[in-house]
């Protein structure tokens, strides 16, 4: 995974609350076998809009989003990480995260921002006044920074020392693989193994 | 101080604890599917790692397959190599796998039970939100993305941190005509769709109790739609009749000794859980939704609120919104909301109760004109019993179209789809906007409920007829 230290980019101001996982990428869109090209179907039916943020020429090189709360309820398809990292997306700024969504981004390298609503509603008026206002949101002192204001925002140490070093979680499993293996050594019998399959 | 139900299955998963890392726990059963797992699959062949345990793993066909002519093959050429993706894989892995055509294929959550492998007090994951379905025995079983199936085709385990547990209590009796499904549409309507974030949820008392296993998953399977991960009931004698002599439950000996471990598996009188709520079950009634969320629901009998109602800005303007892509009005009785497609099926409600269910209302009455009614089994096996039983020819004498097992129209990867502005009455778990196929609009209901809207064309109650 590639290292994630800081980000400085300009930002989408989505004011949407509870989008989503069919939002973010319809099904139709998720029949792809790769990790790539899920862009095309990143808020395909909203997209259809050219009112839609999305489709203004102000906001095209954001690499943040800034959304409403309880962003990616719903499905456990990590297609919509990939939607929005595919898009551009860098980070994704929210007062609340469905937990799999939240999940699944810190596994993929799209950093999850929480910030009060409040803080949200502040950098929606400060983007659709500048869309090109700059922004950056630092993983090493976790805050978010823009013209003099500065949000600190949590991050537990583990995960963010995981997002910064660019780690293979896999990898940091299997360096603990013996306890797997005294693990299953005294596992219960009678629990059901899928092979061979039984009449 | 005791420990709740969740906790006890978790601690003994626990491989690895150590401060400052999340725990490292477990896997006893990895449900796979074709949708979330070939990049995962790409990944153990980019790192050369192999499967860890193809004998806790077991795969099926059901996302993305058609309900009809289902001896062709795929018509979708993308569809269909997605599906001999997961053929290709599961061969080079050494993953059981039930294809199309086979008599096991089924939605991956109606299979695992119905096979006996799913347990109580196991840990089961898979890479679809609905995995809390198996929670019903027990299990602690949750969703994972497809990063997460790739630790555990590498690793049989998932550094996870602990959840927080909320019990939610329903005590009391349903009336007639009430089911699991109205339980859970109105707890989700009460939690709120955020409301279960980072806890494991606990339903209990005697409502659930009371309920068979199979109206047990359709409750758990819908605890995602409440914020939740997942969500349990205690094993009890339901349960142990439920499992014993299905394939894959302990036999003899080993019967005794897992009936052993898992009397013992449920939340001790002085556990302590963050969060507690209750629901008082003689006041329920039949519910659906509204909107273009779950939480979004009201009792049939009710009629769409206003938005301006709602105390939260937030919920205001999802309210708005939801009513403008739903195309309905503040004050509409629900009862006059004219359907145009019911869809019987899913992993909430696609199993056998809930087409027997379905096809005594139905028996010997017509779906009603310009409505049609999908009746589409949770697996093959599901599909095969109602035959036996005769439920096909109670739909078709009907009217309504009897399909091959999978999801269907729950998600709409598949043909089956809803048409811009078509409207359905639909078994399924989530009514988003275009969740069913594009600008379709739909709201959620029982398989009671389902039946009696076939045959009167607007959202009704098997009381109405």
């Amino acid at each position: 995974m590639e290292k994630f230290l800081s980000h400085t980019g300009s930002a989408l101001p989505l004011r949407r609350s509870n989008v989503d996982t069919d939002q973010i990428i319809p099904a139709v869109y998720l029949k792809r076998v790769t990790r790539s090209g899920f862009e095309d179907g990143l808020f395909a039916a909203w997209r259809s809009d050219p009112d839609f943020v999305l489709n203004k020429a102000e906001y095209s090189k954001a690499s943040i989003l800034v959304v409403g709360a309880d962003f990616g309820t719903g499905s456990s398809r990590e297609h919509a990480v990939w939607a929005l990292q595919n898009y551009g997306f860098r980070v994704v700024i929210s007062s609340r995260f469905a937990d799999i969504f939240r999940g699944n981004s810190l596994k993929a390298g799209l950093l999850p921002v929480i910030l009060p609503q409040a803080d949200v509603e502040a950098l929606w008026s400060a983007v659709e006044a500048e869309p090109t206002l700059e922004i950056k949101v630092d993983l090493q002192t976790r805050l978010v920074s823009y013209r003099n204001q500065v949000i600190s925002f949590d991050l537990d140490d583990y995960t963010r020392w995981r997002l910064m070093e660019g780690l293979d979680d896999i990898g940091l499993t299997l360096r603990n693989i013996h306890e797997v293996e005294n693990f299953e050594e005294k596992g219960a019998k009678f629990k059901p193994k899928t092979l061979p399959a039984l009449p | 101080m005791g420990k709740t139900l969740a906790e006890k299955v978790w601690d003994d998963h626990l491989v690895r604890s150590a401060d400052g890392e999340p725990d490292l726990l477990y896997v006893d059963l990895h449900l796979i599917h074709e949708v979330t797992s070939p990049q995962a699959f790409d990944g153990l062949r980019l790192a050369k790692r192999a499967v860890r345990r193809p004998d806790l793993t077991l795969a099926t066909e059901d996302h993305n397959v058609p309900t009809l002519d289902i001896d062709k093959p795929i018509a979708d050429p993308i569809s269909r190599l997605q599906v001999d993706t997961l053929r290709k894989n599961c061969q080079e892995f050494g993953i059981r796998l039930h294809s199309l055509g086979d008599v096991e294929q089924g939605i991956v959550h109606v299979v695992g039970p119905q096979l006996g492998l799913t347990q109580p007090g196991m840990t089961i994951v898979c890479g679809d939100s609905h995995t809390s379905t198996h929670g019903a025995f027990g299990a602690l079983a949750f969703g994972i993305g497809t990063s997460e199936v790739e630790h555990v085709l590498a690793t049989q385990t998932l550094p996870l941190t602990r959840p927080k547990t909320m019990a939610i209590s329903v005590e009391g009796e349903l009336k007639p005509g009430v089911t699991s499904k109205d339980i859970i549409l109105a707890i989700i309507a009460k939690v709120g769709t955020g409301g279960g974030q980072g806890h494991i949820l606990e339903y209990r008392g005697s409502a659930i109790t009371a309920l068979s296993m199979e109206g047990r998953m359709t409750i758990c399977n819908m605890s995602i739609e409440a914020g939740a991960r997942a969500g349990l009931i205690a094993p009890d004698e339901t349960t142990f009749a439920y499992l014993r002599d299905r394939p894959h439950a302990p036999k003899g000996q080993e019967w005794d000794r897992a009936l052993a471990y898992w009397s013992a598996l449920r939340s001790d009188s002085d556990a302590r859980f963050d969060r507690e709520i209750t629901l008082d079950a003689n006041q329920l009634s039949p519910f659906v939704t509204w909107g273009t969320n779950p939480g979004q629901g009201i009792a049939l009998d009710g009629a769409i609120p206003n938005p301006e109602d709602f105390a939260d800005p937030e919920e205001v303007s999802a309210a708005q919104r939801a009513l403008v892509y739903m195309d309905l009005k503040a004050g509409t009785p629900m009862k006059s909301i004219k359907i145009d497609t019911v869809f019987l099926g899913s992993c909430t409600n696609g199993r056998i109760e809930d087409l027997r269910a379905a096809a005594q209302i139905i028996k010997g009455k017509k779906v009603a004109a310009n409505t049609r009614m999908l009746v589409v089994p949770g697996s093959a096996r599901v599909r095969l019993q109602a035959e036996e039983e005769g439920l096909d020819r109670l739909f078709l004498e009907a009217g309504a179209e009897w399909r091959s097992a999978g999801c269907s129209m729950c998600l709409g990867m598949n043909p089956d789809q809803l048409t811009p502005g078509e409207r359905s009455a639909s078994t399924s778990n989530r009514n988003f906007e275009g969740r069913q196929g594009k600008g379709g609009r739909t709201h959620l209901v029982s398989p009671l409920v389902a039946a009696a809207t076939a045959l009167r064309g607007t959202l009704s109650s098997p009381a109405d007829l």
